[in-house]
């Protein structure tokens, strides 16, 4: 588990930061992403998948999270 | 007559000759041919790793990142490089932060302070003498606003808890005290003191002032990552009143401890130096609302774009003097730009410095009829090549904390008009015939930031550029010998 941040980035989509290893990437999915439920996994543009338990949609970005890391970006 | 993509890629490749199969392998990734059409720099280079031992590179280390580059402008404050001496005394002032103040009364930005570590403080630990260095710093400085204790390689190495002491000694004098764990050896880079000098501030600093009353107006901005170096941020300081914009906080040149607590309750977060501070910025998005942006005030281009993007978070009045400021400064833009620009036209650069200005001032060089045909940053993130591609030409040379050897062959092979480094390349390279331009600390000119800056900016890069010094790199006696004869028949 690590905890991550998600915000809102310029071009209107999502990206996503790892603090610990100072890793920036967009997020190409959601898996869900309704009001209600929102979150799951996580596609990255650099390869790396991570999943967030699905919380109701947070009414203001950014926002930090934990997340489990289900695939590593290839290096 | 800019390199194609195969030249590129073939002067990459005969200068990675020399080195052994598996250092090449290595550094084979942190250079590369730039493509405009990537979208993400990781498909091309390879950035934030260990440098390659046995090869000379300048990056520096987590303490030179936070007593260095974050906390050390702090004015009112006293940082104590806590261990060995040297390394607070070999880089005190270095980098030329202004500020205002008497040093030694309520600033002590060029002063060193350290608690001198010798062999039975390894051994029976540093506390005490830490407990002992604040009563001194407060019985000799009483008008300093706090003290941080930036701790340097031994202080992790022995484990000593300076936690404890400073909360400890922070009782007694009454005064913030910092701990902040910025040992050398953490982290590939100073990249990682950055990171580090920002969640102390997070953790002691920022949200010490949260529900106390303060008078606020909707035009509050802080200046975030601009480190007064040689007076860049009173040149941005006074674009951004001009707007109409009230500056609450400097972050950190000529900045204050009070400055940086108050900042919470601004309206939106200036960043210039994206890699140094984007983590108390991304902290204050989240935690207080606050949204940031980056902006670029090196060279009228990208300065007019700048100020209209920070002007679209205002509201109207803000709009109308922002396109006065931009009015106002156009002809000084335009006279300066007319005197410079056919003198320094065409001329080739090459950039190697560290968190922003790789990129910045490719805008302020373009300018100036100038192209900058290789950059490279010596401690930068993916994110920071990311933002550099679309910056840079296509097939243009970039390279990720290059070394000694590697800097020094691709400008003998490119032969670029100017190079914009260090002083530890400086003399290297002039002693070669090539001007060099120190882009750390602006060879002791400045400041390059906002309009004032540029017109300085220009002039320097004229001086260098111009220097009779350089017609006069042959000696007399091996000039040719047509006019040798012509003298002797004289």
């Amino acid at each position: 588990m690590a905890n991550i941040m998600i915000r809102q980035a310029e071009n209107g989509g999502l990206s996503f930061y790892l603090p610990k290893r100072d890793l920036e990437a967009s997020i190409e999915s959601i898996e869900f992403d309704t009001p209600e439920k929102w979150g799951g996994e996580l596609k990255l543009d650099n390869g790396g998948s991570y999943y967030i338990d699905p919380i109701a949609k947070p009414p203001r970005l950014p926002i930090s999270l934990r997340a489990k890391r289900l695939g590593a970006a290839e290096d | 007559m800019s390199m194609t993509r195969e030249q590129t890629e073939a002067l990459i490749s005969e200068v990675l000759e020399v080195y052994p199969e598996k250092a090449k392998k290595d550094r084979k990734k942190h250079l590369a041919a730039n493509d405009t059409s990537l979208e993400q720099s990781k498909k091309c280079i390879t950035s934030n790793r260990k440098s390659l031992p046995g090869v000379m590179t300048i990056r520096g280390c987590a303490y030179a990142g936070s007593k260095g580059v974050v906390w050390g402008p702090i004015k009112d404050m006293i940082h104590i490089s806590h261990g060995p001496v040297g390394c607070g005394q070999y880089s005190r002032a270095g980098r030329r932060n202004y500020y205002v103040g008497t040093t030694g009364v309520n600033s002590f930005g060029t002063m060193n302070f350290t608690s001198d570590f010798q062999e039975k403080d390894i051994v029976f630990g540093g506390d005490k003498k830490l407990t002992k260095l604040i009563e001194e710093v407060e019985q000799l400085f009483p008008l300093h606003n706090g003290i941080s204790v930036q701790s340097e390689c031994p202080i992790g190495l022995i484990g000593d808890d300076i936690e404890a002491v400073s909360k400890k000694s922070a009782v007694v004098i009454n005064k913030p005290i910092i701990p902040v764990r910025c040992e050398g050896f953490r982290g590939v880079s100073q990249s990682l003191g950055h990171h580090i000098a920002n969640d102390a501030i997070r953790d002691w600093v920022l949200d010490k002032r949260d529900g106390q009353a303060y008078e606020s107006t909707p035009y509050d901005v802080a200046i975030i990552g601009d480190y007064n170096i040689g007076g860049d941020a009173w040149a941005t300081r006074v674009i951004l009143e001009e707007m109409g914009l009230r500056v609450v906080a400097q972050w950190s040149g000529d900045g204050t401890l009070a400055e940086m607590m108050n900042t919470p309750k601004v309206k939106l977060n200036l960043l210039h130096c994206y890699r140094s501070m984007n983590y108390i910025s991304r902290h204050m998005e989240e935690k207080y609302g606050i949204p940031y942006m980056e902006y670029n005030f090196f060279g009228p281009t990208k300065i007019i774009e700048s100020i209209r993007k920070i002007a679209a978070f205002f509201d109207d009045s803000v709009k109308e003097k922002s396109e006065a400021v931009i009015a106002r400064y156009q002809p000084m833009m335009d006279e300066i730009v007319a005197k410079y620009k056919p003198r320094l036209q065409g001329k080739k650069v090459m950039l190697y410095v560290g968190g922003l200005r790789p990129r910045h001032v490719i805008g302020a060089y373009e300018d100036l009829g100038m192209e900058v045909i290789g950059t490279g940053y010596e401690f930068a993130h993916n994110d920071d090549y990311d933002r550099t591609i679309k910056e840079m030409g296509d097939a243009t040379l970039l390279y990720d904390d290059v070394t000694g050897f590697e800097l020094e062959e691709f400008v003998k092979k490119i032969k670029p008009d100017l190079v914009g480094s260090g002083i530890k390349e400086k003399y290297i390279f002039q002693k070669m015939g090539i001007p060099l331009r120190q882009m750390h600390s602006w060879d002791y000119s400045g400041p390059y930031h906002g309009y004032d800056g540029f017109a300085i900016f220009a002039r320097d890069m004229d001086i260098a550029l111009s220097s009779p010094v350089w017609s006069k790199l042959t000696p007399p006696w091996k000039t040719a010998p047509a006019s040798a004869e012509e003298k002797k028949a004289a």
